[in-house]
């Protein structure tokens, strides 16, 4: 996985990616692009357009202008082939409350056409990395918010995207659950590219090799943190000057 | 539009109907609410099914001397049919208010629409599940009606065409009560707002009895008679599956369109 990783190639192409709301606009004219095994953090203030963005990458809003190539494959032209490589834990969960944690992953594996042969496996691995193996048989809504955040993570990793798309991963967890996601979100980043979104500056720091800043929905800062450090900048004042100035 | 209803036949997306319809059913019979209609609706039609044995058992002396008698299943099965037509009226609006508006208020439609399976897959197979259930109603009572056996003969021709109306009746008001649960986001509204529609057209149909017009055409329940009087009309049946088919077609172009509305 670690050698894939490394010759890097381009998953996720975004180009002038624009939204509006009747006349207001919402994202404006925004290109990203995302490497294989990279983890991408999307910052920005409240309303800044990042979950617009998200919504427009995951196909469940569409842009009003702009192009998005899911491993070469456009998401508008062939939706379903281009969906395939995405997972997406939305800003809230999408969980049955109703079934029980293997039922709803086994649910979504179905969704995502894994040969049922394979499904057992990948519910293991799934449920493994995210530390549910004990919780295989609880019904979804007998859980704390951090174990329905995991079920959250397990659906969008489970057929083993080349994209995974996390709003907000780690709103609602106690500490010890962030260190947990955070390391689990630096493992899925060395086989599958991740976009993650968040307003903590220091998980951006801690998880991401690279990172976005939209405000109004700009995208006024594209860096790799390793390009920051270089530059001798703080992720912190870089965010204030690039979003308090300019409002 | 463009995906609408040709990309259904790939194999993949009709296996994905039956991945969709038996998670709509696993749902529906978690839940108390399944069991508890289930259990009202033969409530209801045995005692229809009750009353008009007795009224048979009563006027049955009377019947001995007509040279050409009506039979039990004329005198005790198509009124517990016309019955049942009412009740799943009543019935299905509880039934079809979850299936869109309750994923859209637990967030869970997000997943769906993120899946790689069409729009078109997702609506059928909530359709298809519906179905399904109905089948276990109708098939519960034909299992009324053949417990008559034990003391006559029926006519069964009569007996299946009621019940292939019947299924199509509900099949109308399923496609109906899943428009209207597409169009919000409250699962009481969508309940509430398909039983109007569906009580319209049952005043529809009582004005419709009154006038011999045009407006004859546009009951459902009308189109529903004729199969229970044993007559399967090809208009009545034309009738129906249009309905059926406009309404899902509504249901697929209004869910697909939500992505590009503001």
């Amino acid at each position: 996985m670690t050698e894939t990783a490394q010759t890097a190639s381009i998953t996720l192409s975004v180009q002038n990616l624009s939204r509006c709301y009747g006349n207001q606009t919402v994202v404006h004219d925004v290109n990203l692009q995302l490497m294989q095994g990279e983890v991408l953090g999307l910052l920005g203030p409240n309303g800044a357009g990042k979950t617009t963005t998200m919504q427009m990458l995951t196909g469940n809003l569409a842009p009003s202008a702009g192009c998005i190539k899911v491993c070469g494959v456009d998401l508008f032209e062939k939706p379903r082939d281009a969906k395939a490589h995405l997972g997406y834990l939305p800003e809230i969960p999408p969980l049955y409350q109703e079934m029980t944690v293997d039922e709803f992953l086994r649910f979504v594996a179905k969704l995502h056409q894994l040969d049922s042969q394979k499904i057992p496996a990948a519910l293991d691995s799934a449920k493994q990395r995210c530390g549910l193996q004990a919780r295989g048989g609880h019904l979804i809504n007998t859980l704390s918010k951090g174990y329905q955040q995991r079920v959250g993570i397990a659906q969008a990793i489970i057929h083993n995207p080349d994209i995974i798309i996390l709003d907000e991963p780690t709103v609602g967890l106690d500490p010890n659950q962030i260190r947990e996601i955070r390391e689990l979100i630096r493992e899925l980043g060395t086989s599958s590219s991740v976009i993650l979104s968040t307003h903590i500056l220091s998980e951006v720091e801690s998880v991401c090799d690279r990172v976005n800043i939209m405000h109004h929905g700009h995208l006024v800062l594209d860096e790799t943190l390793a390009g920051l450090k270089e530059k001798d900048k703080s992720l912190d004042t870089i965010f204030a000057q690039l979003t308090v100035n300019s409002a | 539009m463009r995906s609408l209803l040709l990309t259904a036949h790939s194999w993949g997306q009709s296996e994905m109907i039956f991945t969709i319809a038996y998670k709509e059913l696993k749902v529906l019979f978690c839940s108390p609410l399944a069991w508890i209609l289930l259990a009202l609706i033969h409530l209801v039609l045995t005692w229809v099914f009750l009353g008009r044995l007795d009224a048979f058992l009563e006027i049955q002396p009377q019947l001995m001397q007509i040279a050409n008698p009506p039979g039990i299943t004329e005198i005790i099965i198509t009124p517990v049919f016309a019955m049942a037509a009412i009740v799943l009226l009543m019935v299905t609006p509880l039934l079809t208010m979850r299936l869109v508006a309750e994923e859209r208020r637990n967030h869970t439609w997000t997943l769906l629409i993120s899946a790689p399976i069409s729009i078109t897959a997702i609506i059928l197979g909530k359709f298809l599940a519906l179905m399904v259930f109905f089948l276990v109603v109708i098939c519960l009572i034909l299992a009324l009606c053949v417990s008559l056996l034990a003391g006559g003969t029926l006519d069964f021709g009569l007996l299946l065409s009621g019940a292939v109306g019947l299924f199509l009746l509900a099949a109308c008001y399923a496609a109906l009560g899943l428009y209207v649960s597409s169009l919000t986001a409250q699962p009481v509204i969508a309940a509430i707002g398909a039983l109007g529609i569906l009580l319209g057209f049952w005043i529809i149909d009582l004005i419709a009895g009154d006038i011999d017009g045009w407006i004859h055409y546009f009951s459902l329940l009308k189109h529903f008679e004729q199969f229970n009087y044993g007559l399967i009309d090809t208009l009545s049946m034309a009738y129906f599956i249009l309905f059926v088919f406009t309404f899902l077609v509504l249901t697929i172009r209004r869910v697909d369109n939500e992505r590009l509305r503001a």
